[in-house]
C-alpha cells in the first residue's frame, strides 16, 4: 500500500500530547536573564526623556536600556523585504524608539533581570516623559487633508501607490449594460496564535550566537539578523523550535529578536523574552484593516467583462517585512474565478498611528476573494439572477487560463466544485426551509450564503517575485538521506508549527523510496541541521517543499540505480523500479533494495567509477507557477431578526486543492482556515478609539470564537492535479480562511433579503444586524 | 514566602513560593513541569488548564498557596507510563491537534468534563469547551475526539 493518499496519523503528536513540547518558553538555561519591554500608551507621542534610576535600582534588576542606549547595536532599522514601488517610503523602524513613539504598544525601553516578575516589576519603574501629538488611526482619516503625520518624511501618510492595469478598462465600463459599486471594509485583525511570541539567545566565547525563537521562518531570520545587527551569517544559528501557530504572525522580523540578541552579546548572558497576551495584541502584526472600493462592468445578463478596484490599505505604523505586498498578493484575484476582459486594480498604502499590519492567514487573497463574492452578489439582485445562476454565467471553464489579470491558472473545474457543493448542502431543502420561514415571517430567518473562489499561493516563481521587487526567492530546498542502515533523513527548508510536515513529508519519501514512514526521520527549524531554506508561508510547504522532496527523493534513486546495476553487474537500463526494489528485467529473483544500496554507498567499496560515497541528494524547487486552489464554500445562517444574532448552521466546504497526500491532515488545515474566516465575519474587529487606544487589547475584548460558537463542518473535494508539479499538489493552508469569510456573510444578508438589506460591514455583530434591519425598514 | 505541600502527578513537592506565585508559574518555572502552557494574561484561553483534586481548573486563576495540600495532575502526570490515557489516544486517532500549544489544557479539560458528563452531546462537548481556545484546528477535530472518547458514534 503506498503511504500517499492516507490518512497517516501524526508522528509530531506524541510528544505535544504528553507536554514535551519544546516552545520557546519552555526553554530555561542556566544564568538566563529575562527580559521586560517598556512600551508607549500613547498612539503617537514626542520622547523628552527616560529617567531609569529608579528601576535600575530595583531588586534583581541587571540593566535598564533606552533606545538610544542600544542604537549602536542595530545598524540601521528592522528591514522591510518589499518595497512594491517606486514612490514607497521606506520610513526607519528602530527596534526601541528613540525621538517619537508612533503607535500604543511601541517599544521605548528595556529591562532587563534575574526573572521574570523582576523584569516585569521594574518595567514599571521606568519613567518616561512623553509629551502626547495628535494620532490618527483610521485609514481613511489618516489621508484626508490636515491629518497629523505618522512619519514627517511621508507625505499625506501615503507609504506608496501601485497599480495593475490591462485591457480597455474605460472602454469596458463605458460600454457596460450594468454596472455595480460596492465599497467594503476589511476590518483589521489581531493573528492570536494561541503561543505568544518567544526569543531566547546565547551567545558563547567565540561569539557565535544561538537564537531560539518562535518563527516560521529561521533562515529568513538568520539574514536579517545580519542585515539588522550585524553579526556574521555564518557566526548565527537560529533555532525554531515547536511554534505554537503563526498565521503569519511568527513570519515577521521583531524587534524583541534584536533586542534580546543585542543584549545577550553585549551581557554574556542568555536572555530571554516572553510575549505576554495583552503585549502580543499590540506588538504582534495585525492582518487586514483595508477600505475596497470595487466596480464591476457586466452585461444585461449579467456576464461581467471588467473589474475595477481601489483600496486603501493601512500598513500601522512601519513597514514589517512584508506589509506594503500583501495588498499584491491579491491583486491578481480581483476578478475571482470569472471570465472577464479588462481588470483595472490600485492600491495605496496608508500610514497609521496603530500596530503594524503584516501577511496574515490569506494575505491579500482574502481580502480579494470577499470583494468579487460580495460584488457578484450585488450584481446577481441588480440582474435579478441566483447566487448559482450568476456564478455559473461567469466561471472560467477551460484550462489552464490565461486571465486578465495577466497570470495564468493552472487547473481547475468551479462547476463541479460547485455542483458537489450543492448535493453536499441538500440545496433544494434548504432553500424550501429558507422559503417556510420567510412565508411564516419566523422571527428566526435562514441565509444561504456562497463563495466560490479561486486563490494562488507557493508564492513562486522567483523569476515573478523579482518582477515584483520581493527581497527574496520562491524557491525551496529539501535533502534526503538515506542512512547506512536504511533509515532516512529529510532535512527541509521549510519548517512547521503545526502543519504536520514531519507526516506528510515521510509519506512521500516513504513511497519513492520504499521504507516505512517510521523509518523517515523529518529535520527542520534549525540553520545548524537545515542550512538552506526559505521556510512556511504562503501555503508554499507542499506545493515547493514537497515537491522539492520528490525530486531529491528521484535524485537518489537514481544514484541507487547506478549502485545496484553496478553490484548486480547490469546495464541501469535493465532494472525495473518497484516499491524500493530494483530488480533485473526478465529475472525478477535478483535485485537490490536502496537500503542495500546505501550500505554500499557508505562502504564505498564497490561503487562504479567517479561515484561520490554516500546516498544523499539535494533538490532546491523553483516552481513554474503559483498553484490555484480553488473550491465551493456554503454557509447557512440562522438570524434572529429581533435580536440581530447570527447562528453559523451549516458551513459546507468543496475544496480542490489538486492530489491529496494526508487526507486527515489537509481537513485539519481546512477546519481551522474556516474557523478564522468565519471569525472574521461574525466577531474579530481590532478597534481603536479616538485617541489611537487598542480598545480590544486583551482575549477578554477581542473575540476568538471557542467551540460553542461553532458548528463542525461538512467537508467534501474534488480533484483537479495540478499540471505544473509531478505530485499534482496545490497548497491548503489559507484555502478555509480565504473562502469562508464572504460565504458567511453573504449568508446573512441573503437572510436579511426579506427586509431589503443588501450591505453590511463586518463583524456582523448582533448590533450592526440589527441596526441594518431597523434602518431597511425605515 | 509560604511554605506549601502539592502532590503533583503523585510526587509530593514542598517548596517556597511567593504569595502572589501563580500555580501555573509555580508548575512551570519551580517545577519545570512546562506541559502547561500559559496564552493569555485574562483566564481566557485555557491553555493552562490542570486537574486539581481531578477536576479541571484554569492555573493561572489560582495561587501555587491555594493548591497547598491537594492533588494536582498536568498533561506531564496523565499517561499511564507508556500508554496514552484514553483522551490522548482520542486526540492522537481524531487529528485533534495542530500546533499542540491548546492540547494539554483542552485534553485536560475534556478529562475533566467527561467525568462530569459520561455520555454528551456534541453541542454538549461544545459549551463544555467555551474556556478554552484553539486557533489551529477549528475545534471540528477537538469535539469529534471527545465524542470518540465517551464512546459516542462520532
Ligand atoms: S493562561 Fe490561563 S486561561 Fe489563558
Ligand atoms: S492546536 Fe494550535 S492552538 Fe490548538
Amino acid at each position: 500500500m503506498t503511504a500517499v493518499g492516507q490518512s497517516v496519523l501524526r508522528k509530531e503528536d506524541a510528544k505535544l500530547l504528553t507536554g514535551q513540547g519544546t516552545y520557546v518558553d519552555n526553554l530555561h538555561p542556566a544564568g538566563t536573564v529575562f527580559v521586560s519591554i517598556v512600551r508607549s500608551p500613547y498612539a503617537h507621542a514626542r520622547i523628552n526623556g527616560i529617567d531609569v534610576s529608579a528601576a535600575a535600582a530595583a531588586d534583581g534588576v541587571v540593566g535598564v536600556y533606552t533606545g538610544a542606549d542600544l542604537e549602536s547595536l542595530w545598524s540601521g532599522g528592522l528591514p522591510c523585504f518589499w518595497p512594491v514601488s517606486d514612490d514607497i517610503k521606506l520610513v526607519k523602524h528602530l527596534p526601541l524608539a528613540t525621538d517619537r513613539a508612533r503607535y500604543a504598544g511601541d517599544g521605548v525601553a528595556v529591562v532587563v533581570a534575574e526573572t521574570r516578575v523582576a523584569a516585569k516589576d521594574a518595567a514599571e519603574l521606568v519613567q518616561v516623559d512623553y509629551e502626547p501629538i495628535p494620532s490618527v488611526t483610521d485609514v481613511e482619516a489618516a489621508v484626508a487633508d490636515g491629518a497629523p503625520l505618522v512619519h514627517d518624511d511621508a507625505p499625506g501618510n501615503q507609504a506608496y501607490t501601485w497599480e495593475l492595469v490591462t485591457g480597455d478598462v474605460d472602454k469596458v465600463f463605458a460600454d457596460a449594460a450594468v454596472t455595480v459599486k460596492e465599497r467594503y471594509r476589511q476590518q483589521r485583525l489581531i493573528p492570536t496564535a494561541m503561543e505568544p511570541r518567544g526569543v531566547l539567545c546565547e551567545v558563547n566565547a567565540a561569539g557565535d550566537v544561538t537564537v531560539i525563537t518562535s518563527t516560521q521562518g529561521p533562515h529568513i531570520m538568520r539574514t536579517a539578523y545580519t542585515l539588522v545587527l550585524g553579526i556574521p551569517e555564518a557566526k548565527i544559528r537560529v533555532i525554531a523550535p515547536d511554534v505554537g501557530g503563526g498565521f503569519g504572525s511568527k513570519l515577521d522580523v521583531y524587534a524583541e529578536d534584536m533586542i534580546v540578541i543585542g543584549l545577550a552579546r553585549k551581557l554574556g548572558r542568555p536572555v530571554k523574552w516572553t510575549e505576554e497576551r495583552s503585549e502580543a495584541n499590540v506588538a504582534t502584526i495585525h492582518g487586514r484593516d483595508v477600505i475596497q472600493e470595487i466596480e464591476l462592468a457586466a452585461t444585461a445578463e449579467g456576464k461581467i467583462t471588467g473589474v475595477r478596484t481601489r483600496l486603501r490599505a493601512a500598513m500601522g505604523a512601519y513597514l514589517q517585512a512584508v506589509t506594503p505586498g500583501v495588498p499584491l498578493l491579491g491583486a491578481w484575484l480581483y476578478a475571482g474565478c470569472y471570465d472577464v476582459q479588462a481588470y483595472d486594480f490600485h492600491c495605496t498604502g496608508v500610514f497609521t498611528n496603530t500596530t503594524p499590519t503584516d501577511a496574515y492567514r490569506g494575505a491579500g487573497r482574502p481580502e480579494a476573494t470577499y470583494a468579487i463574492e460580495r460584488a457578484i452578489g450585488a450584481l446577481a439582485r441588480q440582474v435579478g439572477k441566483s447566487a448559482v445562476e450568476i456564478r455559473r454565467l461567469n466561471f472560467i471553464d477551460s484550462f489552464p487560463a490565461d486571465i486578465a489579470s495577466g497570470l495564468q491558472i493552472d487547473s481547475g473545474d468551479y462547476h463541479a466544485a460547485l455542483d458537489k457543493g450543492l448535493e453536499v448542502l441538500g440545496y433544494d431543502a434548504v432553500l424550501a426551509e429558507q422559503a417556510d420561514r420567510r412565508a411564516a415571517n419566523d422571527r428566526k430567518q435562514l441565509g444561504i450564503g456562497f463563495s466560490t473562489y479561486v486563490e494562488m499561493c507557493g508564492l513562486a516563481p522567483s523569476r515573478i517575485l523579482g518582477a515584483l521587487r520581493y527581497g527574496a526567492g520562491g524557491w525551496e530546498s529539501l535533502s534526503v538521506r538515506v542512512l547506512p542502515t536504511g533509515t532516512v533523513q529529510v532535512m527541509s527548508g521549510t519548517t512547521p508549527h503545526g502543519q504536520g510536515h514531519a507526516t506528510t513529508f515521510s509519506q512521500i519519501v516513504a513511497d519513492r523510496l520504499g521504507v516505512e514512514v517510521s523509518d523517515v526521520e523529518f529535520l527542520s527549524g534549525d540553520t545548524a541541521v537545515v542550512p538552506t531554506g526559505m521556510d512556511t508561508y504562503g501555503s508554499r510547504s507542499l506545493p515547493v517543499g514537497g515537491v522539492a522532496l520528490y525530486h531529491a527523493s528521484e535524485k537518489v534513486v537514481a544514484k541507487a540505480r547506478e549502485i545496484a546495476a553496478h553490484q548486480l553487474e547490469v546495464a541501469a537500463d535493465d532494472l525495473d523500479y518497484e516499491a524500493g526494489r530494483f530488480s533485473v528485467k526478465g529475472s525478477p529473483d535478483k535485485g537490490m533494495h536502496v537500503k542495500e544500496a546505501a550500505y554500499v554507498a557508505w562502504t564505498a567499496h564497490n561503487l562504479p567509477d567517479g561515484m561520490e560515497p554516500g546516498l544523499e541528494a539535494t533538490y532546491v524547487y523553483d516552481p513554474p507557477n503559483f498553484s490555484w486552489p480553488s473550491g465551493c464554500h456554503i454557509a447557512v445562517v440562522e438570524v434572529d431578526t429581533e435580536t440581530g444574532d447570527v447562528q453559523l448552521a451549516r458551513y459546507v466546504a468543496v475544496d480542490d486543492i489538486g492530489n491529496v497526500i494526508n487526507p486527515m491532515i489537509v481537513d485539519g488545515q481546512v477546519h481551522g482556515g474556516i474557523a478564522q474566516g468565519v471569525a472574521q465575519a461574525l466577531w474579530e474587529e481590532a478597534v481603536y478609539d479616538e485617541d489611537g487606544n487598542l480598545l480590544t487589547g486583551s482575549l477578554l475584548n477581542y473575540l476568538v470564537p471557542s467551540a460553542a460558537e461553532l458548528p463542525s463542518y461538512e467537508l467534501d473535494r474534488t480533484v483537479t492535479p495540478s499540471p505544473t508539479n509531478p505530485l499534482g499538489v496545490k497548497g491548503v493552508g489559507e484555502t478555509g480562511t480565504i473562502a469562508s469569510t464572504p460565504a458567511v456573510v453573504n449568508a446573512v444578508l441573503d437572510a436579511l433579503e426579506p427586509f431589503g438589506v443588501t450591505d453590511i460591514d463586518m463583524p456582523t455583530s448582533p448590533e450592526r444586524v440589527w441596526r441594518a434591519i431597523q434602518e431597511a425598514k425605515r | 514566602m509560604k511554605q506549601i505541600a502539592v502532590t503533583v502527578n503523585g510526587t509530593r513537592h514542598e517548596a517556597e513560593v511567593e504569595p502572589r506565585q501563580l500555580l501555573v508559574y509555580f508548575l512551570r518555572e519551580q517545577l519545570r513541569l512546562t506541559g502547561t502552557n500559559v496564552g493569555c494574561d485574562t483566564s481566557s484561553c485555557g491553555s493552562c488548564t490542570v486537574l486539581l483534586d481531578g477536576e479541571s481548573v484554569k492555573s493561572c486563576t489560582l495561587l501555587a498557596v491555594q493548591a497547598d495540600g491537594h492533588e494536582v495532575t498536568t498533561i506531564e502526570g496523565l499517561a499511564d507510563g507508556d500508554t496514552y490515557h484514553p483522551m490522548q489516544q482520542a486526540f492522537h486517532e481524531h487529528h485533534a491537534l495542530q500546533c499542540g500549544f491548546c492540547t494539554p489544557g483542552m485534553v485536560l479539560a475534556a478529562v475533566s468534563y467527561l467525568k462530569e458528563n459520561p455520555k454528551p452531546t456534541e453541542a454538549e462537548v461544545r459549551l463544555a469547551l467555551e474556556g478554552n481556545l484553539c486557533r489551529c484546528t477549528g475545534y471540528h477535530n477537538i469535539v469529534k475526539a471527545i465524542l470518540a472518547a465517551s464512546g459516542a458514534e462520532a
